[in-house]
């Protein structure tokens, strides 16, 4: 966090100086380790391992808040009877598929829930089209708020007991034979994080890509949730699981999505099956009877209104067959695959370096080369931009400029202080910025290229009235514009985003004014609330006040900045205590209030008990916090939404050193894609005696992303001006290196080369009887800009974790040998050497 | 008058170098090369011509990381954002011939780049190897002391982009007493081995510039006992004045002997 998130450390750095104790987990010791009270170098890989022996750890000592446990999450409800664990069949759940490589989800439910299969018949949770970013709103697979409980957390199959036997082999012992954590210390960290945790006390989990870049990346993630859970640490002051985002508005482009499976605000992407042609039966899919996502018909309605105005009307679906359908995988790698393959045309590229940044970046290189032309928008020309003219295939006579036909077009883009605009950080706080001078020459904000880039195709729509044209010739695009670019004026952006009332265009107060009748027109209901008024744009707010900072910017949802809230009470809606008080019940006022906005029904009393046929937010008790929940409860188990379990388990890294300590029998994730074709090949499974080293990439302080933004500026390339690979003192030894000098590191994609810089910093580390050594390598540099390298990407393997196709780049192997890469041909011929060494 | 300072609290410093960055930016200073040192990150590798505040990182097996990983042989790292010492009695100051360096009101000593002309006398008259000169421009050059900011109301660059505060910049007074009490503090918290680097009974007798650190400030590259080199003028000169009297004396006697 040090590292990659120095500004936001500040904030570690004083809770430690009150007296907060700081666990570092991670293969290398980092300017994090650094500031820690303990640094635990771990097996890349092995988190599940790790957090899943804390878990036990807390259940066999009985260091869980029961209250909060019983109360809060789903716990105590009891699991259908044809459920089977990976402990019971080996490492796979009940309800696999060979066949198929998938899972029926069906045995995950809850007993007494019922399957909620589609209107025209087919099985829920079943579609492998989709990405999960927007999965299963409110429970697609099941009707949730059916269940059995036992508040006793006896009967063998409620959760709580199934959770016990899951993790039982998840031992200090296991964690020190896999992940390469001694016991003891294993021990001391889980009593010190565990103590963080009660009615006084609460413990915070920040984690970045570290975690999601795995073949198992949310399952990690999943198992820090559980731990959390256990201990009360949700919806509570200091508390929650915290995702340091890669970059500084992530967390908005993922609100309002540049991702192929949501719509803005997580409603998620029609697909072409028969269950999304009618938005009747779209919204039967994807809302839920009870819990918030009730309301997503006002969502996505409001969202059609936003996009088609009166074009958009009852009769017509509101325009909702104007929306592209998801057919496939179009994530970044299943169009890039299309792409080498020669199915894809054109290409825009917009703040991104693909040519550098992406795993298998010689693949991405290489299949650029297949386009009719490409669009780069970038302040400078990039690595993506130039491939055709001074890639490593060039030099290497793989792509030759002669035969490569890509049309391609550079357009410069506005740096941030060149333009008006907004980030949205990891606490989901909006913050304005407003632009500092005038752009450069020829550079324009994303706003104006899109804006005008839309307003061209829609001029030329409009001239061919055809069907194909109908969507954009309905698309409102009708932002006034100022200055002697004519940027389209970003507050009139956000009004559209607020939402406004159809009839007179006043702004909405929030996503609760929200209809499903098409009166109100909503960009992204998330969003809804952030600006109430035309002069009142709240993500421009810098005077905070109290101890959370409200008055600075706008947190979504209504401002809250600590999500869940209503678990920061107990269940009759007093503080679990008088130091971790933040939103409670007013028994005189009759509603919850506080030092944060209530994420809660603010009439909502405790003791609420809603009717047998409730529905929406009415149909949750009052000591439900849970609220986007069908059943109002924390998910230590989820029987819904994922596509490889309902609770975590450990598996390898796709490429690994070693076999599954746990189930010998499934190495890897069985749903996790490899996507193994000739340009992406791997070694061996279970340990390839040419690829004897752990490789993990990271990031610098020093540099950002794939470099574009620092390579290029000289007051940042100077700090890091060349790629290195840090390897302990003892692989130096054992291979004969000398510190500073070229090395020469090589996967199953390609080879390297990079400074040695040996260090302390890493350790070996003794797994299952044997010193594993771990090689770990910025992935920031390329070959262009003031300081050059070599493209660490070129090592990594293109995969899809099953749920959000993410790749994996922290796990891998790798061989390490001294000297130079030769250049030209002659690297490809050391490569393919390595290749047919003896495996 | 009262007198602006920083102080530099190492057991604060994440190693960011964002300090070194604003500076850069401010003062709009040129990069350094882009030589890759080596030497743990640190490829700036010193204070110089065009880098004046420079992070240094100290990569050592044993403990010394604030409250880190104690009881073990473990890697520490430990990083100090270094700068120009604006000493009360400055080396670079008193060996100035043609006075282009002064003394700002905050306290500051400031290289006039108009009047400099390069003769680098004040390179090694410097007792921290502060003062570098530029070959290519032909004169010297440190930190301003962001004399410029100050004027202006304004906190120095670095310290203004510090985002863990272990750059502290404020009224020399004042800071001398906080360094004090968080030496304090972090002896509650079991740190015993933090002290505060402010050399006021050497020759510069006192700094604009102090430093909190943990160990020896030598592994830091800061002398424990800096001198002025002009502390030794005195000496010089007697030593001088002795030498003459007496080559005069012996003179003198040649001359009478040669009567005889």
């Amino acid at each position: 966090m040090a590292e990659n998130h120095p500004v936001g450390f500040q904030w570690v750095m004083e809770a430690r100086h009150k007296g907060a104790k700081v666990i570092h987990v991670d293969p290398r010791y980092t300017r994090t380790s650094a500031m820690a009270d303990y640094w635990l170098p771990l097996r890349a890989g092995t988190d599940i391992i790790f957090l899943g022996a804390l878990i036990n750890y807390t259940l066999t000592h009985d260091r869980y808040f029961r209250e909060y446990v019983v109360h809060y999450t789903n716990a105590p409800i009891i699991l259908r009877e044809d459920f089977r664990d990976t402990e019971d069949l080996g490492g796979i759940f009940s309800g696999w598929d060979k066949e198929k490589q998938a899972y029926s989800p069906e045995t995950w439910l809850y007993e007494g829930a019922p399957s909620a299969d589609s209107p025209s018949g087919e099985k829920a949770g079943h579609s492998q089209a989709g990405g999960g970013h927007g999965k299963d709103r409110g429970g697609e697979a099941g009707r949730l708020y059916k269940y059995n409980d036992d508040p006793t957390l006896q009967n063998p199959r409620c959760v709580f007991q199934v959770l016990k036997s899951h993790f039982a082999r998840y031992t200090p012992e296991l964690v020190e034979r896999a992940c390469g954590i001694p016991k003891e210390k294993f021990l001391q960290v889980a009593d010190v994080f565990i103590s963080a945790s009660g009615p006084e006390k609460t413990g915070a989990i920040c984690y970045a890509v570290g975690w999601t870049q795995h073949s198992k990346g949310p399952q990690i993630i999943r198992a820090a949730a559980i731990l959390q859970l256990l201990l009360g640490n949700i919806g509570r002051p200091g508390g929650g699981i915290l995702a340091l985002r890669g970059h500084a508005t992530i967390q908005g482009s993922t609100d309002i999505p540049t991702l192929y499976d949501i719509l803005p605000g997580y409603l998620p992407m029609p697909f072409f099956g028969s269950d999304s042609q009618k938005l009747e039966s779209y919204i039967k899919k994807h809302g839920s009877e009870t819990g918030w996502w009730a309301n997503f018909d006002r969502y996505i309605i409001s969202l059609l209104k936003a996009w088609y105005g009166d074009a958009a009307t009852q009769s017509n679906d509101f325009c909702f067959n104007y929306l592209p359908r998801v057919t496939g995988d179009h994530s970044h790698f299943g169009y890039w695959l299309d792409m080498a393959d020669g199915k894809m045309e054109g290409l825009f590229v917009m703040g991104q370096n693909p040519g550098v940044g992406a795993p298998n970046a010689k693949l991405q290189r290489t299949a650029l080369s297949k386009l009719k032309w490409l669009v780069v928008r970038d302040f400078v020309e990039t690595e993506t931009a130039s491939f055709w003219k001074d890639s490593p295939e060039v030099q290497r006579g793989e792509l030759n400029p002669k035969n490569i036909a890509t049309e391609i077009f550079f357009l410069p883009a506005s740096g941030h202080a060149e333009k008006d605009g907004s980030y949205t950080n990891t606490q989901r706080l909006v913050q304005f910025h407003e632009k500092a001078v005038d752009a450069l020459g020829d550079n324009r904000s994303e706003t104006w290229f899109v804006y005008h880039l839309g307003r061209r195709l829609k001029a030329k729509a409009a001239k061919e009235p055809t069907p194909r044209n109908a969507a954009l010739n309905a698309l409102t695009w009708d932002y006034n514009t100022h200055g002697k670019h004519g940027e389209p004026v970003v507050d009139e952006i956000d009004g559209e985003i607020n939402g406004y009332r159809v009839e007179n265009r006043t702004l909405v107060s929030g996503y609760r004014d929200l209809k499903n009748n098409g009166s109100t027109a909503c960009g992204c209901w998330i969003y809804s609330g952030m600006m109430p008024a035309p002069d009142e744009n709240k993500a421009r707010k810098r005077e905070p006040h109290g101890l959370y900072g409200h008055g600075w910017g706008y947190a979504w949802p209504s401002d809250r900045r600590i999500l869940y809230n209503r678990a920061s009470a107990r269940p009759d809606g007093k503080p679990w205590s008088e130091r971790k008080k933040l939103v409670w019940w007013d028994e005189e006022k009759k509603e919850w209030t506080g030092h944060d906005i209530p994420d809660f029904t603010k009439k909502k009393p405790p003791d609420h008990k809603p009717d047998k046929d409730a529905r929406g937010d009415d149909a949750l008790a009052g000591d439900k916090p849970f609220i986007m929940h069908p059943d109002g409860t924390g998910w230590i188990w989820v029987p819904s939404g994922l596509k490889d379990g309902p609770l975590p388990t450990h598996y390898e890294p796709l490429e690994s050193i070693s076999s599954n300590p746990l189930y010998p029998e499934v190495p890897v994730n069985p749903v996790a894609k490899k996507m193994e074709r000739p340009d992406n090949p791997y070694a061996f499974e279970g340990g390839d005696a040419r690829f004897p080293y752990i490789l993990s990439t990271y990031r610098l302080t020093e540099h950002h992303t794939g470099g574009g933004m620092t390579r290029y500026l000289s007051h940042l390339a100077e700090l890091q001006p060349e790629l290195f690979a840090e390897i302990s003192p003892e692989l130096a030894a054992e291979l004969d290196i000398q510190h500073g000098e070229y090395i020469t590191i090589s996967s199953a994609r390609s080879a390297i080369e990079a400074r040695a810089l040996i260090t302390a910093r890493i350790k070996p580390l003794l797994v299952e009887g044997r010193n594993v050594h771990q090689v770990c390598v910025p992935y920031q540099f390329g070959y262009k800009g003031l300081v050059t390298g070599s493209v660490p990407n070129d090592l990594l393997a293109i995969s899809e974790e099953p749920n959000v196709r993410i790749m994996e780049t922290k796990a891998l192997v790798c061989n390490v040998k001294r000297g130079r890469l030769p250049q030209g041909k002659a690297g490809l011929e050391v490569w393919k050497e390595e290749m047919r060494r003896p495996a | 008058m009262s007198t602006t300072a920083f102080l530099t609290d190492s057991t604060l410093c994440i190693g960011c170098k964002a300090c070194e960055v604003a500076c850069k930016e401010w003062n709009q200073i040129s990069e350094d090369g882009y030589e890759w040192s080596g030497h743990s990150y640190d490829n700036t590798q010193a204070v110089g011509h065009s880098t004046w505040r420079h992070v240094k990182f100290v990569e050592n097996p044993v403990e010394i990381g604030l409250g880190g990983n104690s009881g073990e042989q473990l890697p520490a790292w430990g990083f100090s954002s270094d700068v120009c010492k604006h000493c009360e009695v400055a080396g670079c100051l008193e060996a100035c011939p043609t006075g282009a360096i002064v003394r700002m009101e905050f306290g500051a000593v400031f290289v006039q780049p108009d009047v400099c002309n390069g003769c680098s006398y004040c390179v090694v008259s410097c007792p921290f190897g502060v003062v570098q000169k530029n070959e290519e421009d032909g004169r010297a050059f440190k930190c301003t002391f962001c004399s410029d900011r100050q004027k202006a109301g304004l906190a120095p660059a670095c310290a203004k982009a510090c985002p863990t505060e272990s750059i502290k910049f404020g009224n020399l007074e004042e800071l001398r007493l906080e360094a004090q009490l968080r030496v304090k503090e972090l002896e509650a918290r079991g740190i015993h081995d933090a002290v505060v680097y402010d050399p006021l009974d050497t020759s510069v007798k006192g700094i604009h510039a102090l430093f909190l650190l943990r160990g020896d400030p030598r592994s830091y590259n800061l002398p424990p006992h800096p001198e002025v080199p002009t502390t030794y003028m005195k000496k010089g000169w007697t030593s001088a004045a002795i030498a003459a009297g007496v080559m005069l004396g012996a003179t003198l006697l040649a001359f009478l002997g040669e009567r005889r």
